[in-house]
């Protein structure tokens, strides 16, 4: 969480050549990013590809009860006979869209207090650090725990929970983009002509801060899946039947002793997916600073 | 120093302020009358309204809000709904073994993720870094609740190498009881010389610390990488060179002493994470902390608890930051000759 | 003239160095030399390989990734070819080097004379031993011994640039690389280093390669100069020599670019 990128000067385009080149020599984009595409093709398409799309709805088979891996279920079947397979195919919608609403909030909200703060500087700049500290002072993990725990336990809950924690970072981000792109001599110079600070925001502020932006939500993406999950398992998130990951962990905790594809595949989702997201948010930082490249 | 250190702490206690207000803003963002709540699904109309003036339910918000300041001042944090005792007396019973997890977990991160982050950024791109990496965000992408199971199941029900739950072998209860001073297992072993017990709490204490040990050894290895090959290129570590000094010299002590302070800010980051960590997998593994405390909390809406643990842990963190920062200007002078 | 066909001598001499990175070459330098009590001009534009070459003398080339071959004879020694716990022993305590931000040349978390003493303890003194020779040197420099217990953070450019040259003179190293010292230096402060330098020359007989795109302060400090062009020596011989009768037409451009008062030649 703490892995903000530094913040990048303007620079000029970035000829195209450069950015293949960035790719091949850069594993870890490649890897993460092919993963990523993989998860989100079955994402979309799960309720076609996945053999028993029913079971990841009120679906169930009371004779199909527990059965191991097998060449029937892959992943075997749960309490109530529902093919772990689909389910966890199905959950992939879950996460990832839990995780875009929550940045994307968080981007929202984030945004224009970091930019209001770093550009506009004096009182403003403090009144709003001092809130974004105070926020900041919790484990991202124990706020949205809390909001979670007093709300009705439901996937909206746990979505609001998780982004009312989560925009802090972005508003110490952009406050380091806009502050330090504020003090630069050819702003004084426009502000000297005249140009109206929100053009400044429009023009300057807010493309040269594209990249870090990019880059922090692409690594914050498998912490907002991580935390998710938590908060499922604890049961304050989704409900069942909705076949959440951390959910399913949950409820196959007490079949696991015999039965340990109850809670190992949709675990292994869990952390796939997380990863996946990390090797991504790591191949574009490494991408985009050159400076942090392994290749040195 | 002393300048440092004292505006430091009085920060600190204004973020504390903030921290409680913040407690106080979600304990009132309850959906429902908590007073009809209270009151009971029978209770008459005329009942909720007293509920409610008992409860002090009726007051302005501010004025609420001072209590409620005043109440976590003095000690009244409520009372815990599941175990009709005072929140804090049960925070503080159930901290000590939580503490004593996270901070060998700490350890146990740090003695591996330091010397492998060391190792990493001495032979970038070649396979022990890639491997290294590859291990780190491992470890920090790990959903811990899974990692807990599923080596629960392969060392203990399985391997029968360790133990599955508990603080210690119940047997040892009868022969050799455990006398609780301080509320740590181990630190209570040892000082009153009870080497069996002492044995058995080492010994259950290895997978759950493990277990949370992952995201912290992970994430500082990753951070000394960082900060050692950022600073690798610098003069200062040429000159350090071209007088003598010999690579692992360069690496373990010119350009790690540069990436303390850092990886110290992580350090302070990791304990209130790993703090929170523990809420995931204390259940499972039957230990008796704050995390227990907290899912059982969570799964009988016991709220009066619920929040008295954030509140701790939100304290607990900013003291350890507060720690970690006043140590940090001790060893750099960078920071308190800013 | 570029002397390739004299035997290469002197205390530090270097003969047919090449530098490279991968296949491109960098350095190809046929023939150096410098001598006891001299100073040694190495002049050039930025790029011209000069730097590499100072890395590649401290055997630290491949730090940057490049491949050196040819001869660099220390004192006769050869020091190409040489293990890396060897050259350690060389680093520092025969040929030191001083660089040209002297604010970053500092680790800054460390006091200037921790450093100092660690150095010298390095290379086989004693503590009390460490201690003295580091007092003596900062005298020599012309600086306050207590200065040794401050940061870097805390001393002046200048300051530190002679605390850089403390160190070489407490190692009692034969041979300072002196890599562009005084380009971020203000010009006063400039002239106390040189002076500096000309005395380490004369009392300790000290042998310093001067690396430097200013041909103003090579002039006035060296004894002879080399002028360097995209990794090759264009022109070699004493300074009065080189600087007033250029040979090459390359040293004739940058003696232009030297911007004159004027009224003078």
């Amino acid at each position: 969480m703490i892995e903000t990128p530094t913040i990048t000067p303007p620079k000029a385009a970035i000829p195209r050549g450069a950015m293949w080149r960035g790719l091949r020599a850069n594993p870890l984009l490649a890897v993460g990013g092919g993963v990523v595409l993989l998860i989100v093709i079955v994402a979309i398409f799960a309720p076609l590809v996945a053999p028993f799309p029913a079971d990841a709805g009120t679906a169930t088979h009371p004779f199909e009860v527990l059965k191991a891996p097998s060449a029937a279920h892959w992943f075997g079947t749960d309490q109530v006979g529902r093919d772990i397979l689909s389910r966890v195919m199905v959950g992939a919608r879950v996460s990832p869209v839990i995780a875009v609403i929550v940045l994307a909030l968080a981007c929202l909200v984030g945004i224009p207090l970091g930019v209001a703060a770093g550009f506009l500087g004096g009182w403003v700049d403090e009144v709003i650090m001092r809130v974004t500290d105070v926020f900041l002072a919790f484990p991202p993990l124990l706020l949205a725990l809390a909001l979670a725990a007093v709300l009705p336990a439901s996937l909206t809950s746990l979505t609001i929970a998780i982004a009312a924690v989560w925009w802090p970072w972005y508003v110490r981000l952009l406050r380091g983009q806009a502050a330090s792109v504020a003090g630069r001599p050819y702003v004084e110079a426009c502000r000297a002509l005249g140009i109206s600070r929100l053009s400044i925001i429009f023009r300057h502020i807010l493309p040269n801060s594209i990249t870090p932006v990019l880059v922090q939500v692409s690594l914050d993406v498998g912490g907002v899946i991580l935390t998710a999950s938590a908060l499922s398992f604890l049961g304050l998130g989704a409900q069942d039947p909705v076949p959440d990951w951390g959910l399913m962990v949950a409820e196959g905790q007490n079949y696991f002793t015999p039965d340990w594809w109850l809670v190992t595949f949709p675990g292994l989702a869990i952390l796939v997916t997380a990863f996946a997201f990390n090797l991504l948010g790591d191949g574009l930082r490494d991408l985009f600073d050159p400076r942090r490249s392994f290749l040195r | 120093m002393l300048v440092f250190a004292a505006r430091r702490i009085a920060l600190a206690f204004v973020v504390v302020v903030g921290v409680i207000v913040v407690t106080f803003i979600v304990a009132h963002v309850v959906p429902g009358d908590p007073a009809a709540t209270w009151a009971g699904p029978h209770a008459s109309a005329s009942q909720i309204v007293q509920a409610r003036k008992f409860l002090g339910l009726d007051r302005p918000l501010a004025v609420q809000l001072v209590s409620y300041l005043g109440g976590v001042a003095s000690g009244n944090w409520g009372v815990s709904i599941h175990t009709h005792r005072s929140v804090l007396s049960d925070l503080l019973t159930a901290a000590p073994p939580s503490l004593e997890l996270v901070i060998t977990a700490l350890v146990l991160a740090i003695v591996a993720g330091i010397p492998l982050g060391l190792l990493s950024a001495r032979r970038p791109g070649r396979p022990a870094d890639q491997a290294i990496r590859a291990g780190s965000i491992l470890g920090i992408s790990m959903p811990i609740f899974w990692m807990a199971l599923i080596l629960q199941l392969v060392f203990s029900q399985r391997l029968k190498w360790l133990p599955a739950a508990g603080e210690y072998s119940p047997s040892l209860l009868f022969t050799h009881p455990l006398v609780r001073r301080t509320g740590f297992p181990v630190i209570d072993a040892l000082i009153s010389g009870n080497l069996p017990m002492l044995g058995s709490t080492l010994k259950y204490l290895i997978l759950p610390a493990i277990v949370v040990a992952a995201y912290p050894a992970g994430l500082i290895a990753r951070m000394v990488r960082a900060q050692v090959l950022d600073t690798i290129g610098e003069t200062h570590i040429l000159n350090a060179r071209a007088l003598g000094f010999g690579e692992w010299q360069i690496f373990g002590r010119f350009a790690m002493k540069l990436a303390w302070t850092p990886v110290a800010a992580a350090i302070a980051l990791v304990f209130g994470y790993s703090l929170v960590n523990t809420f995931l997998v204390e259940s499972i593994f039957d230990w008796p902390g704050l995390g227990s405390y907290a899912a059982a909390s969570i799964s009988t809406l016991d709220t009066p608890a619920i929040l008295g643990v954030t509140l701790f842990v939100a304290v607990a963190y900013v003291v350890a930051n507060l720690v970690v920062d006043v140590v940090q200007a001790a060893i750099d002078p960078r920071i308190r000759l800013r | 003239m570029t002397g390739n066909n004299r035997a290469v001598t002197g205390r530090l001499a270097i003969s047919d160095l090449t530098i490279r990175f991968g296949s491109r070459q960098v350095v190809a330098i046929d023939g150096l030399r410098l001598d006891h009590a001299e100073i040694l001009g190495l002049a050039g534009e930025s790029g011209s390989g000069k730097s590499m070459t100072t890395l590649a003398v401290l055997g630290l080339a491949h730090t940057v990734g490049a491949n050196v071959s040819g001869s660099i004879r220390l004192d006769g020694q050869e020091l190409t070819g040489l293990s890396q716990e060897d050259l350690r022993a060389i680093r520092g305590r025969r040929i030191a080097a001083i660089f040209q931000n002297p604010s970053t040349a500092f680790n800054p978390v460390y006091r200037v004379g921790t450093i100092m003493t660690r150095a010298l303890a390095l290379h086989g003194a004693t503590k009390s031993e460490a201690a003295d020779r580091a007092t003596d040197a900062m005298r020599q420099v012309l600086l306050q011994p207590d200065l040794m217990r401050r940061y870097p953070s805390q001393l002046s450019g200048g300051q530190l640039q002679r605390v850089a040259i403390a160190l070489a003179v407490a190692l009692r190293a034969e041979v300072l690389l002196a890599d562009e010292p005084t380009s971020a230096l203000d010009v006063t402060v400039q002239a106390e280093v040189l002076d500096l330098l000309r005395d380490l020359r004369e009392s300790i007989g000290m042998s310093i390669l001067f690396i430097s795109h200013d041909l103003a302060v090579v002039a006035e400090l060296c004894d002879r100069v080399a002028v360097m062009r995209q990794g090759l020596i264009v022109e070699q011989g004493p300074a009065g020599q080189v600087l007033s009768a250029p040979a090459n037409p390359y040293t004739i451009e940058l003696l232009e670019s030297v911007p004159k008062l004027a009224g003078t030649t």
